[in-house]
């Protein structure tokens, strides 16, 4: 059995203004320097085999980003290649082995990511796990918007969840379609005003959003315009991914098997919150 | 000084690839600023993208944040979005580690590694809150200075840099700070910017155009000559005589974004002589300076593990022709500290097969298509621009590419070259489709693409003489091409837009007249002109109409042997007289041998500056024809069988 290890890290601060790819590089070149044993694909090109989840839109904040990582090594495989076993475990001299050093690797991985990225979670996935891409359901966002006082934008929102569909206009590639979101709006509720900013003439309102990734995602833009144009979204941050089925709805770290594989990092978890 | 972030902040939101402005990269420094230190705003007058990698800019900055009496950030030219973002928000232009405004630098200095960039350099001047006029600038303002291959003629931009640095930067960079810092402890910041500028005057490689006047009658330049007794006539430029010395960037800076050359990149040797007449950057680097191997392979090594990055660009003018280059490569790739997936490249190959075997043992991974340079089609015209690679050695260059894997093979030419005949054009399309030819042997569907550009004669050159072929003879010698690839399948035919060719060449070659041209240009919004979106031809024309200047004489026209040249006064070593017998040799057919490894033809380049080449190998590398000494009489002989199969 070959080991996928998950990872969640966060994305805060000024390296949200990165994209999806560029975050796929910075994980490229970090796992190179962390010496982890990552598989590599087949053929004229191969690339490491990383398989990233629902990609965060260019300028939103995280503390809920999930990574696969395939190894390369197989559990158990003994250290060198005659098979020898020698008194001190395989698993101290190698720089990483799946048995000892996986509730190290936040701590080692977040130093070499740059600043902003922040590894908080690792655990091994078990055999048959879908890739994040297909599991994952929805998506908690915390949200921002500029415009209205919070008693207008809980009205509004009270419309929005009231109402059976809810149509906006929406471009994408050029071409115009009319799409309804209102299935797509899992939860939706006004968390209050935000005063606390320094020079602030217009109102401020923090919300908060799960919205569905399935079977057609809705983006957090989105949702700011169809609640009004006179609203403009100031900060959105990822908090959750979700993964329902038959009902239940679990973190994509609950899919690691044990929980004594899963290794957070409170730290961490402290500096993204 | 408070950091701009605040307001920066909101509007990237709103412009393209936001990841431009927040710096962060791995390497990045973020300095103190304490009056005990020079500030330098070290600025690359393009996109972040393109500048980001760029080698001088980051060396200096590594140099100058050393240091005790220095410190450096850096900023890129925001794309056009950003720029009126800032502008509608009342923001300057801004460094990348703290976000301060520009105007809080002691000194802004700017990497000139393209001409078309001049504009950019004058909006940016202005957008740090500056008069774009170096006369018009108010004490205190921060002082303007320049650097890099372009500052070889000054001229175009004399008016606006207060000082040009000439020539290798690491050693007269420091020397700059030293005399900035001595003013800097007396002065309320500048306030005697004419001492300032007479002590830079004072450094040997700085040139001070405000110091110079340029005599004109009858509408021609007579000559640039010092305004004071004291300020030398003629600025030589600076030279690193050994590269072991310097062995940097030694913390290259990684981005968060892609940018180009996005990998490792260590310099392996400064300088080249295989003395192609029409590249400016062989003539002014001279001589040869090897980076001792040893010191290449623990760049590379200490550079991969800190970086993460895997793939490293040997760099250099003709990286193949370093001393013991398959030693060096090999010893990267079985270095088991990095693992089976890092790749080398080679920029600037080598035109043979021997080159293309080393090429193809290394690129294990993503080989996708490798670039050869024959730049002439005929022998005829190789032997007159001296780049000496003999039909047989393409061929089989060629040949080894395919057979080895590749599938895309790219040949660059050059029209409008001197003595240039419509033959010599056709000949890009015969040796084209010979190596589509040879494609086919290997695989279904090969492709080979044909970059054509038209030749800018370069200042600094044995071409700086000849007269630039005008947009109506490219455009009809890009045509009589088109009309010789046509049908090839599995051909495709690429040229540099010939507008942008005449542009480049006014600005390379223009005088100190040319500099109002610019200003017109970028008056009227010209910003970005490399970029073809953004390159406008009527812009240029109308601003050479205004100031009553045309393209034919400072671009078509070409010039005698005793004519004033608007660079005479910057000496890059080259005696005059050898770049005009090199000329006169190219007229008549004649090429000489690269000197690192035969008598010395005595260009000037070692002699000005008490050097010589430094190069481990006291033979030429083996294979390959490129003024190696090998017979030259058959260059044009299509050989019967490719040679190395």
């Amino acid at each position: 059995m070959t080991t996928t290890l998950r990872f969640r890290y966060a994305k805060l601060g000024k390296v949200r203004f990165t994209s999806h790819r560029d975050v796929a590089r910075m994980w490229e070149r970090a796992l190179r320097r962390s010496g982890l044993p990552v598989a590599w694909s087949k053929g004229f090109s191969p690339r490491p085999l990383l398989s990233f989840g629902y990609a965060l839109p260019t300028g939103c904040e995280s503390v809920a980003e999930y990574l696969d990582v395939h190894l390369a090594e197989e559990e158990g495989t003994p250290d060198r290649p005659d098979g020898e076993q020698s008194e001190t475990s395989a698993d101290e001299q190698r720089p990483w082995s799946p048995a000892g050093c996986v509730a190290a690797l936040p701590g080692r991985l977040s130093p070499l990511l740059p600043q902003g990225v922040d590894v908080l979670a690792v655990g091994k996935l078990g055999d048959g796990v879908d890739s994040l891409q297909q599991a994952v359901t929805s998506c908690s966002w915390e949200l921002e918007v500029l415009g209205v006082p919070a008693e207008e934008l809980a009205t509004r929102v009270e419309d929005l969840l009231d109402a059976r569909s809810a149509v906006l206009r929406r471009e994408r590639n050029g071409l115009q379609a009319d799409g309804d979101l209102r299935p797509s709006v899992r939860a939706l509720t006004v968390l209050g005003a935000v005063d606390d900013v320094p020079g602030q003439k217009v109102a401020r309102c923090r919300l908060h959003a799960e919205l569905a990734t399935q079977p057609r995602g809705l983006r957090v833009a989105e949702l700011v315009q169809r609640l009004g144009a006179d609203l403009t979204l100031v900060r959105a941050c990822r908090t959750q991914q979700w993964i329902e089925r038959d009902g239940i709805r679990c973190d994509p770290l609950a899919m690691t098997g044990r929980a004594e594989d899963s290794f957070h990092a409170p730290h961490a978890e402290g500096r993204a919150s | 000084m408070d950091s701009l972030w605040s307001s920066i902040e909101p509007l990237l939101d709103g412009v393209s690839t936001p990841g431009r402005y927040v710096g962060g990269e791995l390497g990045a420094r973020s300095p103190v600023h304490d009056p005990g230190r020079v500030s330098w705003l070290l600025v690359y007058p393009d996109t972040y993208e393109i500048g980001l990698p760029n080698q001088g800019l980051q060396i200096l900055y590594e140099l100058l944040n050393e240091r005790p009496d220095s410190l450096a950030e850096r900023a890129y030219a925001p794309w056009v979005d950003m720029e009126a973002a800032l502008r509608g928000a009342g923001l300057p232009l801004f460094s990348l580690e703290n976000h301060l405004p520009a105007r809080a630098f002691d000194v802004i200095a700017f990497n000139l590694s393209a001409e078309l960039v001049y504009t950019n350099v004058l909006n940016l001047i202005d957008l740090a809150g500056m008069a774009v006029r170096a006369s018009e600038r108010a004490a205190g303002d921060p002082i303007v200075i320049a650097g890099g291959h372009c500052a070889f003629n000054p001229e175009p931009l004399a008016e606006f840099i207060d000082a040009f640095a000439i020539g290798d930067g690491e050693e007269v960079v420091g020397e700059i700070n030293e005399t900035l810092a001595a003013h800097r402890g007396t002065d309320e910041r500048w306030s005697d910017r004419a001492a300032v500028l007479r002590s830079l005057a004072e450094i040997e490689g700085v040139y001070v155009p405000s110091l110079y006047e340029a005599h004109f009658a009858n509408g021609r330049l007579l000559g640039v000559s010092p305004r004071l007794p004291d300020v030398p006539a003629t600025v030589s430029k600076r030279t690193v005589a050994d590269l072991a010395d310097w062995p940097y960037p030694r913390q290259q800076l990684v981005p968060l974004i892609e940018v180009v050359h996005d990998r490792l990149n260590v310099e392996v040797f400064r300088g080249c002589t295989r003395g192609c007449r029409f590249c400016q950057a062989g003539m002014i680097t001279r001589p040869v300076r090897e980076r001792p191997a040893e010191q290449v392979f623990t760049m590379v090594q200490s550079g991969l593990e800190r970086t993460g990055y895997d793939e490293v660009a040997l760099t250099s003018l003709s990286t193949a022709d370093f001393s013991g280059i398959e030693d060096t490569v090999r010893r990267i790739i079985s270095d088991p500290q990095h693992g089976e997936h890092v790749a080398v490249s080679l920029p600037s190959l080598r035109v043979d097969a021997f080159t293309v075997g080393t090429a193809a043992e290394i690129s294990r991974v993503r080989r996708t298509g490798l670039t050869f340079a024959p730049e002439g089609g005929t022998w005829r015209m190789r032997r007159v621009i001296n780049k000496l690679i003999r039909e047989e050695d393409l061929y089989g260059a060629v040949d080894a590419a395919f057979s080895q894997g590749w599938r895309r093979v790219k040949l660059y030419f050059l029209i409008g070259l001197p003595t240039e005949r419509d033959e010599d054009v056709i000949g890009i399309a015969v040796l084209a489709k010979r190596c589509v030819e040879i494609g086919r042997r290997y695989h279904r569907s090969p492709t080979v693409t044909v970059s054509v550009g038209g030749v800018v004669p370069k200042p600094q050159t044995p071409f700086q003489w000849h007269g630039q072929d005008t947009i109506g003879e490219l455009r009809r010698k890009i045509d009589l091409l088109r009309r010789a690839c046509r049908g090839v399948r599995g051909l495709t035919l690429r040229w540099h837009d010939p507008e942008a060719t005449a542009v480049e060449g006014l600005v390379s070659r223009g005088d100190r007249r040319v500099g109002a041209v610019i200003e017109r240009v970028w008056r009227a919004g010209g910003t970005f002109q490399e970029w073809s979106e953004r390159f406008d031809l009527r812009l240029w024309l109308d601003a050479l109409a205004a100031e009553g200047l045309c393209l034919d004489d400072v671009v078509h026209r070409s010039r005698d042997r005793d004519e004033v040249l608007a660079w005479d006064h910057i000496s890059a070593g080259l005696h005059r007289d050898f770049l005009w017998s090199d000329y006169q040799d190219s007229l008549n057919e004649a090429v000489v041998e690269d000197c690192r490894w035969t008598p010395c033809y005595d260009c000037g380049a070692c002699t000005s500056g008490a050097l010589e080449h430094v190069v481990a190998s006291p033979v030429p590398p083996a294979g390959g024809s490129q003024g190696t000494g090998q017979d030259l009489s058959c260059g044009d002989r299509v050989p019967v069988r490719v040679l190395g199969r």
